[in-house]
């Protein structure tokens, strides 16, 4: 039943409501469609007996008119989401054997509304990571592939760190998926793969039971085919939690209520810092593309600065690690996940976290240790909030004269395994456009805007005014729609 | 000022403290787990304490609010706006890899405590500030000859770290600013103050300079757990810094420990060897924002507190400064010495309180709550002496009957026949039997030996097994002496 792993949730949901397919006959297309998949390598634990239980239970409710507004849906969730009784690893070799004894917040909002758990999908370990190549279980293949349509040549980074959840959507193994991003990890991999992705608004979603990376950055959120699809999803993953400290006690809209086709009058934000130097031309003219699409659909564009833009990327890399050197503390083989004995307590820590952690891993805590040394946290770290601030009041000042910003989402196309893997700065340079936002706070989002050269997808991101997450969808549709990107990726389920 | 004599000649002692005080709460700091004393080793550790991922810290309102009527109770800035911060390092029994605490944005800032010194003068000591904190667990190293057992039921409970001025110059003082805090903390219903079970512990500071100096390099002897061992800290850590001074050595900055079996203190670890904490805040938890009129309303709440119940004790009873602070130190003796006074004469009650009945609870070992002789009827006892029911001689006796049996006195006094005799009669009859039998004695009296009436008043009142009336035996005696 391929065709039923070809539907939006929108679709889907059609579909179930009017009975021309139950709730276990998608999963069940779905559970095959996992099988199919696993050359990816984007699945870390699959879930087919309780998908099907879900499914079974979704489509009871159903029978009984209690559908929720997920009902039935089969996702995958990163395997960064602590989910109860399922193996949670995060990507890493330190988490080996560690079964949540409960469920995240985000995932038990969407088990709520009916969602359906395929499985756990790939990562970057911890998250860390932009192309989805520093995880324990092995690299993730994006489903695309450069040169002549059709054939997949194994080639290509899906992005990262969502890059499971990015090629299991792509390749129509799951109608959606969970991503968590703190530097462009939703928007990259879903730029890189044609799909949807959405960072919510810092706040908008709680971090309860996900596994943190950087905890002032993390935001999780929606990967899904379609705007519509991004709004029905990101409603059911959001709300206020209790729970964490940061999340914001604000009414949850309707988000696909605000999918009008409306965007007459809106002005949209052209920042002049983001035409960096090196930047592909065809990006370069996707960007203007997206530009003319907005301009005919009625809004207007408007060109804005944000000065800051430039210290981005080395705030981040302060900040990030920072918080991370200290969030992966508590991973010691003292009380789950690894250990590996050691004859002293510091030998324990040492064999443990040396075995547990990979490379990468490892390079940020030892960056986060460093910038927040005696001597060196004023230069440091505290500088990099001096910058962060900066930036979050550079798009204080743009918000004044726009509605919504717009670039591109990575300022390269997607590349193939094993380059940049010798040049950690090369790689970072990928989240250049993204990592502004997360400083600032605010949402973001990726919609597919069409193909380069090579036949591999390009995203553009829209930048939106916090807990403005409507009008981020309401102008994603929009290009959506003028771009109409119906491309698929050689490798389908 | 009092100086420490040295082979070289004086020598001053600075003295600061931080004491770690555990909040009273029924959950902890950022976790909903319960915070109950000697339970079963982690069966009181929520996912938080234990730090499994994904987990995020929740700030107890009850908590900040007991540190805010702390700061309050000692007279101290409460900062509407404080931070909690990582404190990063590694250890076995903390399981986040980082202490949650507050570091440069405390809750609250400067305050003062009043000691209450021996010889009834006091001096007033710096608070720098106090802030909130998590505990960390317990590693328990004899439980299994090669491994450790780790117990998290102690992992973030809250405490408050009150940091002291380094104003103290003498051990006694240490010792007095401790009791101190102490009784302001039970006042306010804080911390219970029990440093046998750790809800209290002390890190205590101490440097010696020539007097006039500027401050000397100073030492840190951490978790000190009583205020004896604070004390015999101080006096070995100033003599032992003050030897390697006069031998023209210098003093290296280190955290030290007391050893309590040996009674010195011991290098834990050197300044080169300190942790660096890399503080920052915690990205989890947001500034805490406190309103002015929620501080407003705990300040009204706040319980009359020792300085103030002193001052009244000294003002409406007339009591000596050293009396009153002795009643004051604990709530439950002022209680108790204010049920007695009530009605009565107050420097009596003070006297049959800090006298007879601190006396006899000391020996027995009992707390005042415990006290066998209730307030109340300690109070029935003092009547029976105003009425001249009985003598203060009597009274003593009662005192101690009633101490073992819990009796009232009156009960006791009319069981044991111990009433006053104050008939003129019985009285005048005993007396004409003790100078009958004591003639040569009266003639001696008679002849001027004035010093004999004691001797007479002695046989009488043995004569009357103590309960003729003192002053009605005097003024007979008198009387019939002179013949």
């Amino acid at each position: 039943m391929a065709e039923l792993t070809r539907l939006t949730m929108a679709q889907a949901l059609d579909g179930l409501s009017k009975k021309d397919f139950t709730a276990v006959e998608l999963t069940e297309a779905h559970v095959g469609a996992m099988e199919a998949v696993r050359p990816l390598n984007a699945y870390i634990t699959e879930t087919p007996d309780q998908a099907l239980e879900m499914a079974r239970a979704s489509d009871a409710r159903r029978a009984k008119g209690e559908a929720g507004p997920m009902d039935g849906l089969p996702i995958a969730v990163k395997d960064l989401f602590c989910t109860k009784g399922v193996a949670t690893t995060a990507a890493s070799r330190i988490l080996e054997g560690f079964v949540p004894p409960y469920e995240s917040t985000v995932t038990a909002n969407l088990w709520r509304d009916g969602a359906v758990m395929l499985g756990k999908v790939n990562l970057d370990e911890f998250a860390m990571g932009s192309a989805n190549i520093t995880s324990h279980h092995g690299e993730v293949v994006s489903p695309w592939s450069p040169g002549a349509p059709g054939s997949w040549s194994r080639r290509i980074v899906p992005g990262g760190s969502s890059g499971g959840s990015a090629a299991v959507v792509a390749a129509r193994a799951a109608l959606g998926a969970t991503g968590t991003d703190t530097g462009g990890s939703i928007r990259q991999p879903a730029g890189y793969t044609g799909i949807v992705g959405i960072k919510p608004t810092y706040g908008r979603c709680s971090r309860w039971g996900v596994v943190a990376y950087a905890s002032s950055l993390d935001q999780a959120g929606p990967m899904t085919r379609t705007v519509e699809d991004a709004a029905i999803m990101l409603r059911s993953m959001c709300g206020f939690d209790p729970k964490d400290s940061t999340s914001v006690d604000m009414a949850v809209p309707d988000f696909r209520a605000a999918l009008t086709g409306d965007i007459r009058g809106l002005r949209v934000g052209i920042p002049r810092e983001y035409r960096v130097d090196g930047m592909p031309a065809e990006i370069e003219a996707l960007w203007s593309r997206g530009v003319e699409w907005l301009k005919a659909a009625g809004a207007e564009p408007v060109e804005i600065s944000l000065p800051h833009t430039k210290y981005a990327l080395a705030a981040y890399y302060i900040v990030a690690p920072a918080e991370a050197s200290s969030n992966l503390a508590r991973y010691d083989g003292v009380r789950f996940g690894r250990r590996v004995e050691g004859g002293s307590l510091n030998e324990l820590y040492e064999n443990t976290r040396g075995e547990g952690f990979g490379k990468e891993v490892q390079r940020r805590i030892l960056i986060g240790t460093y910038v927040l040394s005696a001597g060196y946290y004023d230069a440091y770290y505290l500088k990099a909030q001096k910058v962060r601030t900066r930036i979050k009041q550079d798009f204080d000042e743009a918000f004044r004269s726009c509605d919504v910003i717009l670039t591109p989402t990575a300022p390269s196309t997607p590349f193939a395994i094993g380059d940049n893997s010798d040049d950690p700065v090369q790689m970072y340079l990928n989240d250049v456009f993204t990592v502004p936002v997360n400083l600032a706070g605010l949402p973001g989002m990726s919609v597919p805007a069409g193909l380069g050269g090579d036949g591999l997808p390009l995203g553009l991101q829209l930048i939106g005014r916090p807990f403005d997450e409507e009008t981020l969808l309401r102008v994603g549709q929009a290009i959506e729609t003028a771009a109409n990107f119906t491309a698929t990726p050689p490798f389908m389920a | 000022m009092s100086y420490i004599q040295g082979e070289t000649g004086d020598w001053e002692i600075v003295i600061g403290l931080e004491v770690h005080a555990q909040v009273i709460s029924n959950a902890k700091l950022f976790s909903g787990a319960a915070t109950d004393f000697g339970s079963e080793p982690n069966s009181q550790v929520s996912f938080v304490d234990a730090a499994f991922p994904g987990m995020l810290p929740v700030i107890n309102a009850f908590c900040v609010e007991q540190a805010v009527r702390t700061g309050l109770g000692l007279k101290a800035e409460i900062n509407l706006q404080s931070v909690f911060d990582r404190k990063n390092y590694f250890y076995a029994d903390l399981p986040q890899g980082y202490q949650i605490s507050q570091f440069q944005q405390p809750i609250v800032g400067k305050g003062e405590i009043v000691l209450d010194l021996p010889d009834g003068s006091s001096r007033t000591v710096g608070v720098t500030r106090l802030h909130l904190e998590q505990d960390a667990g317990k590693s328990l190293h004899d439980q299994h000859p090669s491994k450790t057992y780790i117990d998290l039921n102690r992992s973030g409970v809250a405490l408050m770290e009150i940091v002291s001025e380094p104003d103290m110059r003498t051990s006694e003082e240490a010792g007095a600013y401790v009791r101190k805090l102490r009784s302001i903390l039970r006042y306010l219903g804080t911390c219970d103050g029990n440093m046998e079970e750790g809800s209290m512990r002390c890190d205590v500071n101490v440097s010696v300079r020539r007097p006039g100096e500027p401050f000397g390099t100073r030492c840190e002897i951490k978790n000190v757990n009583s205020i004896r061992f604070v004390m015999q800290a101080i006096e070995y850590e100033a003599r032992r810094q003050i030897e390697i001074l006069e031998e023209g050595g210098k003093i290296d900055q280190e955290t030290r420990l007391w050893d309590t079996t040996k009674f010195v203190t011991r290098s834990m670890r050197s300044k080169e060897e300190a942790h660096d904490y890399r503080y920052f805040p915690d990205p989890d938890l947001l500034p805490l924002e406190l309103e002015p009129e929620w501080v407003e309303d705990i300040k009204r709440t706040l319980p009359e507190l020792p300085d103030d119940k002193k001052a009244r004790f000294i003002q409406d009873f007339k009591l000596s400064p050293y009396d009153a602070g002795v009643l004051v130190a604990e709530k439950a003796r002022a209680d108790y010495f204010e049920t007695v006074a009530k009605g009565r004469d107050p420097k009596m009650a003070a006297n049959w309180v800090t006298g007879d009945l601190f006396g006899a609870l000391n020996k027995s070992g009992k707390d005042i709550e415990e006290s066998p002789v209730t307030a109340e009827n300690l109070g029935g006892l003092i009547d029976l002496i105003a009425d001249n029911t009985i003598s203060g001689r009597i009274a003593k006796e009662v005192f101690e009957a009633m101490f073992e049996t819990g009796e009232k006195a009156a009960d006791i006094v009319e069981k044991k026949g111990l009433r006053q005799v104050t008939d003129t009669g019985a009285i005048e009859s005993s007396i004409d039997a003790v100078m009958a039998a004591n003639a040569d004695k009266v003639a001696e009296f008679r002849s001027g030996k004035d010093k004999l009436f004691g001797f007479f008043v002695g046989q009488v009142m043995k004569a009357t097994q103590g309960k003729a009336n003192p002053a009605l035996v005097n003024e007979i005696l008198t009387a019939k002496l002179k013949g």
